[in-house]
C-alpha cells in the first residue's frame, strides 16, 4: 500500500519548516507530473510530499531590466505569454510542446529543470537563453548559472533544504534570436529522440555570438561550446552552419535508447543546428 | 492512512469528500461521490480518460492529488448536460458524428473539448487537434471527433 502525508504550505517559510523537519524524508512537488507518475510507477513513496502550489508569488513572467520566471509558472502561462513568445521564442517551442493540455496546465518550469531529465523541453532553450536559476534556503539566497544546474542524469545542485525559486534571463538576450527543435515520432505526448535549441546574435551577416544546446544527448541537458566558437565572427553561409552542426554532433555523447540509436541521434543533431541556427537568425 | 476534509463546487454544488490523502480527484470523483464518467486509463497522465476542467483548464484528474482541489471548482462529464436532462451541444454533436465508438475516451475528449471550445469558441482544425492531443481514443475514431468538435463549435455560433 503506497502511503504518504500531503501538506501544502502557503509560503516559502513554512516549506524551509518542513523540509528542516522531515529532511531526507521529504520530497517536493509542484505539478506532480513527474512526482505521481513517479510514486505510481515504482509504488514507492517518501513519508510526505512537500506541494509548492500554495506558493502564487512564484508564478509569474515579466521583464523588468532582466526577464523573470517564477518556477510555479506553468507551460501553458509560457506558451501563452506574448513576451515568451516574440523574445524567448526557443522557450516558448519548448514549452508548448511538452506532454498535452492537460499536463501542460499544470506542469511548472521549476519542475521541469528540477527533475533534471536529460529530455527536460525546457532546458535547452534555457541553456541557449543563459538562464540564471534563483535557488532559496534556510541560508539565503543564491544564484546558478543553468550550465551549472544539472549534475547528472535526475540530478541537481539544489540541495534538499533548499527550493528552486525562479529563473531570470538577461535582457542581453532580445538581441538573439532562438529557436529550439524538438525531434520526435509524434507531435504530442511524446518525448524527444534529441533536442537542439540554437540562440544567436548578428552582427551584418556575421555571426557575433552564438549558444547550441542539446538535450538527450548526454547524461545531461549540454552546450556545445566548441560548435560555439567555431561560429564566432563567422558568416551565416551553409557550410558554415553544416560544420557547427558536426562538431556539435562530435560533442554529444548519446546513447543508443529505445527511442532513437547513438547514430540518429548525431545525425539530427548535424541536420537541426543548422536549421535552428537559420531560425533563430530570421528572428532576429 | 491519514484522511483529509477537502471542500470544492463540484458540478456547481458545494461539497466536502473525506478521504485518504494519498486519493487523486479521479479516485475521489469515482469512489467518494461515485461519478464513474472519467475513466482510468493509463492513470499516468498519458490517456487523458480521466480528463475533468478545474478552475477552467482540463487537467489529468488521475495526477491531481486530492488536497489540490481545496476551494477549486471541478466540471465532469456528470455536469454538462443541461438540469432538464438535454444533452451539451458538444455530446449531442459525438452523437451525430459517431464520435463514439466503444465510449472509453468519450468523456475525456468531451472535457478537453469543452476547455477549449469555452476559451476558443471558434477554433482552427488545427486548435482542435491540438487540444485533443492528450486524450487517446484506441478505436481510432479521431476524424470523427474532431468532426464532432467542429459541429459543436458551429452549433455555438
Amino acid at each position: 500500500m503506497i502511503d504518504y502525508d500531503y501538506r501544502k504550505p502557503g509560503n516559502l517559510e513554512e516549506v524551509f519548516n518542513l523540509l528542516r523537519e522531515y529532511g531526507p524524508k521529504a520530497t517536493l512537488v509542484a505539478g506532480g507530473t513527474d512526482v505521481m507518475v513517479k510514486i505510481k510507477n515504482t509504488k514507492k513513496a517518501p513519508e510526505i510530499l512537500i506541494s509548492l502550489r500554495g506558493l502564487k508569488e512564484l508564478c509569474y513572467i515579466r521583464k523588468n531590466g532582466d526577464y523573470h520566471i517564477g518556477a510555479l509558472t506553468t507551460h501553458t502561462m509560457l506558451e501563452k505569454s506574448d513576451l515568451v513568445q516574440e523574445e524567448l521564442t526557443a522557450l516558448y517551442e519548448g514549452a508548448s510542446r511538452i506532454g498535452s493540455v492537460q499536463i501542460r496546465n499544470v506542469a511548472t518550469i521549476g519542475g521541469n529543470i528540477c527533475n533534471a531529465a536529460p529530455s527536460a523541453d525546457t532546458a535547452g532553450p534555457l541553456l541557449v537563453l543563459d538562464a540564471q536559476v534563483l535557488i532559496e534556503g534556510p541560508e539565503g539566497k543564491r544564484r546558478v548559472p543553468i550550465t551549472e544546474f544539472f549534475t547528472g542524469t535526475y540530478k541537481t545542485v539544489r540541495k534538499e533544504d533548499e527550493v528552486v525559486t525562479g529563473l531570470q534571463i538577461p535582457v542581453e538576450m532580445e538581441q538573439f534570436g532562438s529557436a529550439y527543435w524538438k525531434q520526435s515520432r509524434r507531435k504530442a505526448m511524446n518525448l524527444p529522440i534529441v533536442g537542439i535549441a540554437v540562440s544567436l546574435r548578428l552582427d551584418n551577416k556575421t555571426i557575433s555570438e552564438s549558444r547550441i544546446a542539446l538535450t538527450v544527448a548526454a547524461p545531461t541537458p549540454i552546450r556545445a561550446y566548441k560548435a560555439e566558437e567555431f561560429l564566432a565572427g563567422k558568416p551565416m553561409d551553409d557550410e558554415v552552419l553544416a560544420e557547427a552542426g558536426r562538431i556539435a554532433a562530435s560533442e554529444a555523447s548519446p546513447r543508443d535508447s529505445i527511442r532513437g540509436k547513438e547514430w540518429y541521434r548525431r545525425d539530427m543533431i548535424a541536420v537541426f543546428v543548422p536549421r535552428m541556427a537559420r531560425l533563430a537568425a530570421e528572428r532576429r | 492512512m491519514k484522511k483529509v476534509l477537502v471542500s470544492f463546487t463540484l458540478n456547481g454544488d458545494p461539497v466536502t469528500a473525506d478521504v485518504p490523502v494519498t486519493w487523486t480527484l479521479l479516485k475521489t470523483l469515482r469512489e467518494y461521490f461515485e461519478l464513474t464518467g472519467a475513466k482510468e486509463g493509463c492513470g499516468v497522465g498519458e490517456c487523458g480518460a480521466c480528463t475533468v476542467i478545474m478552475d477552467g483548464q482540463a487537467i489529468n484528474s488521475c495526477l491531481c492529488p486530492i488536497s489540490e482541489v481545496e476551494g477549486k471548482s471541478v466540471t465532469t462529464i456528470e455536469g454538462i448536460a443541461h438540469k432538464d436532462g438535454s444533452l451539451h451541444p458538444i455530446q449531442k454533436a459525438f452523437l451525430e458524428n459517431n464520435g463514439v465508438q466503444c465510449g472509453f475516451c468519450t468523456s475525456g475528449m468531451i472535457m478537453s473539448s469543452k476547455a477549449l471550445l469555452d476559451h476558443n469558441p471558434d477554433p482552427t482544425e488545427d486548435d482542435i487537434r491540438k487540444s485533443i492531443a492528450g486524450n487517446f481514443c484506441r478505436c481510432t475514431g479521431y476524424v470523427q471527433i474532431v468532426e464532432s468538435v467542429e459541429m459543436a463549435a458551429k452549433e455555438g455560433e
